[in-house]
């Protein structure tokens, strides 16, 4: 029979070695990794972070296309796609060659954000913790973009944001590990002003139905900050409750109003009915003030485009990318996505399908998956040949500067994808502002986190 | 004044949807006492008929025309309709152009035959069983419908054109005296209400005027001695759940014009229609249909901007208010009778 003696020394013994074993697997980890998910093998893990179901689940998908292709020019598979037009200020071309990232082949995880921002997060831990991602891309909503842009920074690792439109990314809610190719609000506001003064002159009323979460405030803001400069009153702005459905009870009092002209802050699902209860209550036949009514929608996709059908022909709106661009760079994405799929790439596929390129790339430069070294390498780069024209990843707050696109629904198109015309490519110098403007007051980048 | 009419006009469409839908709801109540939370999902499954109907009659044949080029710069595809070529441009053209009021012919075989699989393969064996087990039966039952649809057809809502004979909108200002273009009501939303009037005195007809429906009317008050008459009321009830599916199905065959349609439109409409059900008194066909219009126009009221700058946020959380209210004061609703539900 054994007889357990159990005495102060011999708990505090057992306790000290049970206290090393646990502590040192982390230590261990410490010692092995310099910064999160340091790929050591051949590989590196990216990991794509899009609305799979939801209301944005079209967008998604397209996003994880362009996200596919990438993967596989940087594989060297394919055709190489813009990885043959990409050049730096410089006019040097990419230092990518097609064999991975840093000899690394390219491999991927793929998470569903659902639209909501816990999800994304979920999601977007669950890639990093479990899938080892070194950085986290993708996302459709802006208020997804800031939340998993969050998370990223505390993990250490490197968010490149796909689809997000609000100021507040790169605004107020700006962080070092984050980065947004995508265009926003302020921007769409600043090239749609003139256009808008031009053709529908500078003495009119808006109307603003408005989404009610962040994308929808800054944009309504800067909307409305532009068209008031240009000369513009804005009578009445409504925030509507996100997947209302029918949006029929907001649009009846637009017409009792004053106003001569709708602005949409709508994206999605949400614009399509939004639009299409406008149209059906004759608004775009309506007379007010002497005018013909006129409704506009900031943020223009084709996708949206599509489900809103005829209802979109002649408004003007604005957009990141069109694949009718006539520039090489966006004819060579546009033959290699449809040679792939049979259908042009969105937008969102296209500052998707970039973003991968551009932290490609900023490793190559860096010669490190280190986050704090992509991140010098990305701050104040310059770069051509992606389809936007020259551009430039801001260091003070991780936007890029680049044309602006201002569209209309086109009236005649050829084809079922041919649904938006280029009315102007606004120059980045009219949308370009001051780090500090008081739509993007608030927000600090902090310092960058390599995590680990 | 003229914002006034105009609301209530407003109110009419959705309300017609609620009273459509809340029909249904309660007539399956009121005969097989289940709780149906897959009403929603039937009305979703009606504007998916619509929305199949129409891709089937725009199923198309390719053929390539050298002479244009597509957005690769290949020569193009050219789409034609089968029905085109079947039936001439003309005749095709104006199917596919109806192809809305067309669904209605196919979604009365479609919503029967869906509701009665649904009640005899799987709702028949939740009869006995507490209303718990039957809510989640159906509402899971809801959740796999939506998600097949989802799969089929994407996430995003399907533009269903009405004909283009109702596109454009009906001037009731001019009408009435007003100044034009105040008060303009979109003729397909008129004709979506007089729709859904023909719908609910046709159910009422029938339950009211032929044999079927009184003994129908008779197992709702007395399920047991109607039975012990020998009458065999269960395949009865049957057919009145293959009818309700039809109502609900129709209801939402002819919306899509209105609401672009997506997978997740029955369950926007199904939470709603119960609180109709409920404020119009659970197993109350009049009462249904009486709130299913009020709570609707209510709603519309709640939505003006007069309104909700006062009261911020009314117009989402109207409809479960006056709930509370008539609860409250009238705890089987407002037409509701003694003993329903209440044993």
């Amino acid at each position: 029979m054994t007889k357990f003696d159990i005495t102060r020394r011999g708990v505090l013994k057992t306790g000290a070695i049970a206290g090393a074993g646990v502590a040192l697997p982390t230590i261990f980890t410490k010692r092995a990794h310099a910064y999160t998910n340091e790929p050591t093998g051949d590989t590196v893990t990216l990991g794509f972070n899009v609305p799979q179901s939801g209301p944005y689940a079209d967008e998604g998908a397209d996003e994880l296309r362009a996200y596919r292709l990438a993967v596989e020019h940087l594989n060297g598979e394919g055709d190489g796609g813009m990885l043959n037009t990409f050049t730096y200020g410089s006019g040097a071309k990419t230092e990518l060659s097609g064999n991975g990232i840093l000899g690394k082949k390219v491999e991927y995880v793929t998470g569903d954000t659902q639209t909501k921002s816990d999800a994304a997060r979920a999601s977007a831990r669950s890639m990093i913790e479990k899938d080892g991602a070194v950085m986290i891309t993708g996302g459709s909503s802006s208020g997804v973009a800031v939340a998993v842009q969050a998370l990223c920074q505390e993990a250490g690792v490197i968010f490149m944001s796909g689809l997000t439109h609000s100021n507040d990314t790169t605004g107020k809610d700006r962080r070092a590990n984050g980065f947004r190719h995508f265009f926003n609000s302020y921007m769409s506001g600043a090239a749609l002003a003139p256009v808008l003064a031009n053709a529908y002159g500078t003495d009119r009323k808006a109307y603003h139905l408005t989404a009610d979460y962040n994308w929808g405030y800054t944009t309504e803001q800067a909307i409305r900050e532009s068209t008031e400069d240009i000369g513009w009153e804005t009578v009445n702005a409504v925030k509507t409750p996100l997947g209302a459905g029918d949006f029929s009870s907001y649009i009846t009092p637009v017409l009792q109003s004053g106003a001569d002209v709708l602005v949409l802050n709508h994206y999605g699902g949400d614009m399509v009915n939004s639009l299409t209860n406008a149209v059906q209550f004759g608004l775009r036949e309506a007379q007010a003030n002497g005018k013909d009514f006129q409704i506009v929608v900031p943020l223009f996709s084709r996708l949206m485009a599509r489900g809103a059908g005829e209802n979109i022909k002649g408004i003007f709106g604005s957009t990141n990318w069109h694949w009718s661009l006539s520039d090489e760079a966006s004819q060579t994405f546009t033959r290699s996505f449809g040679e792939k799929y049979g259908f042009p790439p969105s937008q969102a596929a296209h500052t998707c399908y970039v973003q991968t390129l551009l932290y490609a790339d900023a490793v190559q430069r860096a010669g490190s998956f280190e986050p704090c070294a992509v991140v010098e390498a990305l701050e104040d780069f310059e770069f051509d040949g992606l389809g936007n024209g020259p551009t430039l990843y801001r260091a003070e707050d991780h936007q890029a500067f680049k044309d602006v696109l201002v569209v209309k629904g086109k009236e005649n198109p050829e084809s079922e994808f041919d649904l938006l015309e280029i009315v102007e490519i606004t120059p980045v110098d009219q949308v370009t502002y001051a780090p500090d403007h008081p739509q993007f007051a608030g927000g600090s980048l902090g310092s960058c986190n390599n995590g680990a | 004044m003229d914002a006034i009419i105009l609301q209530i006009l407003n109110g009419l469409d959705k309300g017609s949807a609620y009273a459509l839908i809340a029909l249904g709801l309660t007539l399956i109540f009121g005969t097989l006492g289940v709780v149906n939370f897959a009403h929603g999902a039937l009305f979703m499954l009606g504007a998916f008929v619509a929305v199949t109907l129409n891709k089937i009659l725009t199923l198309s044949f390719t053929t390539v025309d050298e002479t244009r080029t597509d957005f690769l710069g290949n020569p193009a595809k050219i789409e034609t309709p089968y029905v085109e070529a079947w039936f001439g441009p003309e005749v095709g053209g104006w199917m596919i152009e109806w192809s809305v009021p067309l669904a209605i012919l196919v979604a009365i075989p479609v919503m029967a035959l869906i509701g009665l699989v649904m009640e005899r393969g799987l709702i028949k064996h939740f009869y006995k069983r507490p209303h718990a087990d039957q809510i989640l039966v159906t509402f899971g039952l809801a959740i796999v419908l939506q998600e097949i649809v989802k799969f089929y057809y994407g996430a995003n809502p399907i533009p269903t054109p009405a004909p283009e004979a109702f596109k454009g909108s009906f001037d009731f200002g001019a009408l009435l005296g007003f100044d034009p273009m105040t008060i303009i009501y979109p003729y397909w939303r008129l004709v979506y209400f007089l729709f859904a009037m023909v719908v609910i005195g046709a159910v009422f007809a029938f339950l009211q005027f032929t044999t079927f429906g009184m003994v129908v009317r008779a197992g709702m008050a007395d399920r047991e001695t109607v039975g012990l008459l020998g009458i065999n009321i269960d395949r009865r009830f049957t057919i009145m759940f293959a009818i309700a599916a039809i109502v609900a199905g129709l209801a939402g065959v002819m919306y899509t014009p209105i609401l672009s349609p997506n997978y997740h439109m029955g369950m926007d409409f199904l939470v709603l229609s119960f609180v109709v059900v409920v404020v119009g008194g659970m197993g109350s066909l009049p009462g249904a249909v009486l709130s299913g219009f009020l709570l609707g126009i209510l709603q519309s009221f709640a939505s003006m901007s007069q309104v909700t700058s006062v009261l911020p946020g009314i117009n989402q959380i109207i409809i479960y208010l006056v709930a509370i209210i008539v609860l409250l004061t009238r705890p089987r609703g407002l037409m509701g009778r003694k003993g329903v539900m209440e044993e």
